[in-house]
């Protein structure tokens, strides 16, 4: 009479693709920050990387045998590829995206078994090979106030304009970092933060509004219940706790943990890269520790480590320790409470 | 007021009772012919004491119970038995069971009715008679109410009635409640009555305001006539499983009963409504349990309430509905925990609480199955505080063993999980599957340890034989020697004494049988001491690894009997040996 089907009749309106895209909607309010700030080449960069995601995905499903439409649609390839073009520089060259972009879906996503099955965020994995590779080309950062034309932003990116070193400086965190180490102590935060061109309210000019955009979507996803608090609240009290402790011992070398929510990958981080759940902790008591760790490890990476920024090192490092994590941090079941 | 507390998880699907929740129960006209099944549970069949060609009346006894989980089957109508054969059972596999069938009169005639004076009896003949007149758990499981009723030892604190009837499109309870709340009240208080309970807790979900005030009315007059208080009608937030018997005493009373424990481990025993009802109509009215409310609801023109004879097949019961045009299937049961029926041959039965006409647009077929991200919704749904995706990452490799480490066994199998799963994982499906795995094995393993044991007994026996005969060769030897020796000695003798020396055995020889015999004891004895040790270890290794088969509720000794009789009908394995393998084989 009927076909082959199986209890619950009765499914909610949910799918991958609608997850993902909640995911996408939720980094607009960060691009629209960064496009109006700091020109419009980024939404080429977003091209860049969503084209290439989409090719290699497709690619990549046809070598496996894959359904091509179900999977090339679920958003999980753009989802990738947005973050990739977000943590990059925007004016880097056209082919530092495709190859970050072709790394994450062939080799971090696809060779480990595709949607679901990476042990490693992708777009985290694009970035730790690109920073190690190409590490000039990865720390060339605009400033606001740049007045480079948009056809100009294109022409560095497909290469037709000379890259000037004059055009991209370091980022705020950068800046900050080397001139402490630079200047032996001399200078203090209080005054280089008060440096008008590179600084901005509470953190990096321009930078500030970008990762607040960020931290908007975020709270969006929150609310929507698309993320729990568990992994962004923990992560910047990771951050905030270390980057406050060191910050009260020597206010003179350490920059205050406002600066450091807001500069860098760390509201990236904390709302998009350690929520996501394939490469993260699922346990409750399991994300507060990975987003704790992770605020930890990416504050020690970014002010006394060798690059400009922490949180890709950090949340890979995580992602090593996610299994162990989860193994330990079952929670006990109905029933079953105060019992081993 | 009362405390009310949380169970985590739930779902919050779409409600559909108003379709049918708005009509009175209507009596159902009778059918054509009624189909009895004398299956009680997976492991019980009742034999039937009456004939083909027999005339029955309403209510008579077509069935003895026998065994402690049985219960008493009746006939729902009066007419003439004009088969006992297999035929189609509602159950998803869609196999035929032993059944008495009824051609009705159309008189629909009782048999002698006399109530049941419950006011001096005491709580056992009162079992008795619940059990006698076949009542059993019309929530859903049909557990036999009278072994509920039979706390043992147990101090049963809170009755609990179980009025939330949490499950999409059923509304049978909730007009039951309406209609007849007064009876549900007497019957909660004769089972209160039985259990020795202080107070009665009956949880309602508060998305049935109506059913929430007819039974405070009658609760309060129950107090007013009665003079008893201690019954409390209490409003539970609408969230499926809350109906779950586990949620509800979780919500009423703040306690969490865990897999394998029952309600009166814990002081508290709930039954469903329908259940106290059916007490109620039994003890007033000496009314064996015949008929039930049954919902007829989904793609249909006129929804509504049904109260059916047991036995009814459903190719009737659903003309009283018009389906529409696009049905394409009936569920019987809720759309979360029911299941689709292969076949509407099949009757109702006393469990059967509703019949959901299905279309295309109505349950839409789940989008193609996508990997697992891991992002936990199953895990937030879950009412148990499972992680479900686990236990589909362990099914999906097969390593049932770590099914178990996750707790697969105290999934409920309600579906939340499945519901929200945005990758249209069926997971309630992998886990039955793993569940049915784990069963088979252990099975598997039961027969091979009574193979095994089978096999040192007997070697222990040949040993032993052995041993016996070796001792009763040794004996005759000795016999033999001592013969000889007594000859030799009676032909040295012969010409003193002849007849005396022959019958006076020889010291020498005469201790001789016991000292043969003293080895042999002692390898009896290091034998004895070897099977002690193992029937030791065989104990421990039971007391070390508890088993799922242990311990089962009816329901699940159904399910596996289910998916034992598809595993035969599959060639996946050989016939069990456990009485399930008296399930139908079509």
């Amino acid at each position: 009479m009927s076909s082959f089907s199986t209890p619950p009749y009765l499914l909610m309106n949910a799918s991958v693709q609608r997850v993902m895209l909640q995911v996408l909607a939720a980094l607009i309010p960060g691009i629209a920050a960064y496009a109006w700030l700091f020109g419009p080449v980024i939404l080429v960069q977003l091209a860049i990387a969503t084209v290439t995601a989409l090719a290699g995905e497709a690619l990549m499903l046809k070598l496996r045998d894959k359904p091509m439409s179900l999977f090339l649609t679920d958003g999980s390839a753009v989802v990738t590829a947005w973050l990739i073009a977000l943590t990059f520089p925007p004016l880097s060259p056209w082919w530092l995206v495709v190859t970050g972009t072709l790394f994450a879906i062939v080799i971090a996503k696809h060779l480990y078994g595709g949607l679901g099955q990476n042990p490693f965020n992708p777009a985290m994995i694009a970035f730790a090979v690109c920073i190690v590779s190409f590490p000039a080309l990865m720390s060339q950062w605009p400033a606001v106030g740049l007045k480079v034309t948009f056809l100009d932003q294109i022409g560095i990116v497909f290469g037709t304009f000379p890259r000037l070193d004059a055009l991209s400086g370091a980022t705020p965190l950068d800046a900050l970092k080397t001139a402490l180490k630079l200047e032996e102590g001399q200078f203090s935060v209080a005054a280089l933060l008060a440096n008008q061109e590179l600084f901005g309210f509470f953190a990096g000019r321009g930078w500030e509004w970008v990762t607040a955009g960020y931290l908007l979507g975020g709270l969006w996803l929150w609310q929507r219940g698309i993320i729990s608090w568990h992994a962004p609240l923990s992560f910047i009290a990771g951050m905030s706790l270390l980057a406050g402790g060191l910050w009260l011992y020597n206010p003179a070398q350490f920059a205050n943990p406002l600066f450091h929510l807001f500069s860098g990958g760390a509201m990236l981080g904390a709302f998009f890269i350690v929520t996501d759940p394939v490469s993260g902790c699922t346990t409750p008591k399991g994300k507060l520790i990975f987003g704790f760790a992770a605020g930890l490890l990416a504050y020690i990476i970014r002010v006394f480590g060798g690059y400009p920024d922490g949180v890709a090192f950090a949340v890979l490092l995580m992602n090593l320790c996610v299994p162990l994590i989860d193994m330990y941090t079952q929670p006990a079941i109905f029933g079953k409470k105060g019992q081993p | 007021m009362l405390q009310l507390f949380k169970f985590k998880g739930g779902v919050k699907p779409e409600s559909h009772k108003q379709e049918s929740a708005n009509l009175p129960i209507r009596t159902a006209p009778l059918p054509t012919r009624v189909i009895i099944p004398l299956r009680l549970n997976s492991l019980t069949t009742a034999t039937p004491t009456v004939a083909v060609g027999d005339a029955v009346s309403k209510g008579q006894c077509i069935a003895s119970a026998e065994g402690r989980m049985s219960t008493g089957i009746h006939a729902s109508t009066s007419g003439q038995v004009i088969a006992i054969e297999d035929a189609p059972y509602p159950h998803p596999s869609g196999f035929s069971a032993r059944s008495v069938i009824i051609a009705p009169d159309g008189e629909d005639r009782w048999c002698e009715l006399t109530p049941f004076d419950e006011t001096n009896a005491d709580p056992q003949s009162l079992r008795d008679y619940l059990r006698s007149a076949g009542i059993v758990g019309l929530g859903g499981a049909g557990f036999p109410s009278h072994i509920k009723l039979s706390p043992g030892n147990a101090r049963i604190d809170t009755l609990i009635i179980n009025g939330a009837e949490c499950e999409p499109w059923i509304t049978c309870d909730d007009r039951l409640m309406r209609e007849r709340a007064t009876a549900i009240i007497a019957g909660a208080r004769i089972m209160r009555r039985v259990v020795g309970a202080q107070r009665i807790i009956v949880g309602i979900e508060d998305n049935k305001p109506e059913a929430i005030a007819a039974m405070q009315a009658a609760a309060a007059a129950e107090g007013k006539t009665n003079g008893e208080a201690g019954i409390s009608v209490v409003a539970v937030p609408t969230r499926y499983p809350a109906g779950g018997e586990k949620q509800l005493i979780r919500v009423l009373t703040g306690i969490e009963i865990p897999f394998g424990k029952l309600g009166f481990h814990y002081g508290v025993q709930c039954f469903n409504v329908g259940t106290a009802y059916a007490v109620h109509r039994a003890i007033a009215f000496g009314e064996p349990l015949v008929n039930r409310v049954v919902t007829l609801t989904g793609n249909v023109d006129q929804a509504g309430n049904w109260e059916v004879p047991i036995g009814m097949p459903i190719s009737e019961f659903i003309t009283l509905g018009t389906a529409k045009a696009d049905t394409d299937r009936y569920l019987m049961g809720g759309p979360m925990m029911g299941f689709s029926l292969p076949g509407i041959d099949a009757p109702l039965i006393k469990t059967s609480n509703c019949i959901i006409a299905g279309s295309p647009k109505l349950f839409p077929p789940p989008a193609p199955e996508m990997p697992c991200i891991r992002c936990g919704e199953c895990a937030k749904a879950c009412p148990i505080e499972l992680q479900p995706f686990e236990l589909y990452w362990h099914t999906r490799a097969k390593t049932f063993g770590k099914t178990q480490e996750y707790h697969i066994f105290d999934c409920i199998e309600c579906g939340c999980c499945s519901f929200v799963c945005p990758s249209r994982i069926p997971l309630v499906q992998y886990f039955r599957f793993a569940k049915s795995e784990i069963w088979a094995r252990e099975k598997e393993k039961n027969a091979a340890d009574q193979a095994k044991a089978r096999f040192e007994w007997k070697t222990a026996r040949d040993e032993r034989e052995k041993a016996e005969k070796a001792e009763k060769l040794a004996k005759a030897a000795a016999a033999q020697a001592a013969k000889k020796a007594a000859e030799a000695a009676a032909a040295a003798a012969a010409p003193a004494d002849g007849t005396a020396a022959a019958e006076i055995p020889p010291p020498a020889t005469a201790a001789l049988p016991p000292a043969a015999a003293t080895p042999v004891d002692a390898d009896a004895a290091r034998k004895a001491a070897i099977a002690a040790a193992m029937e030791r270890a065989r104990a421990q290794r039971e007391a070390a690894a508890p088993k799922n088969t242990d311990q089962l509720t009816p329901a699940q000794q159904r399910e596996i009997a289910a998916v034992d009789a598809l595993r035969q009908q599959a060639g996946i394995e050989p016939v069990p040996e456990i009485p399930a393998a008296e399930e139908p084989k079509s």
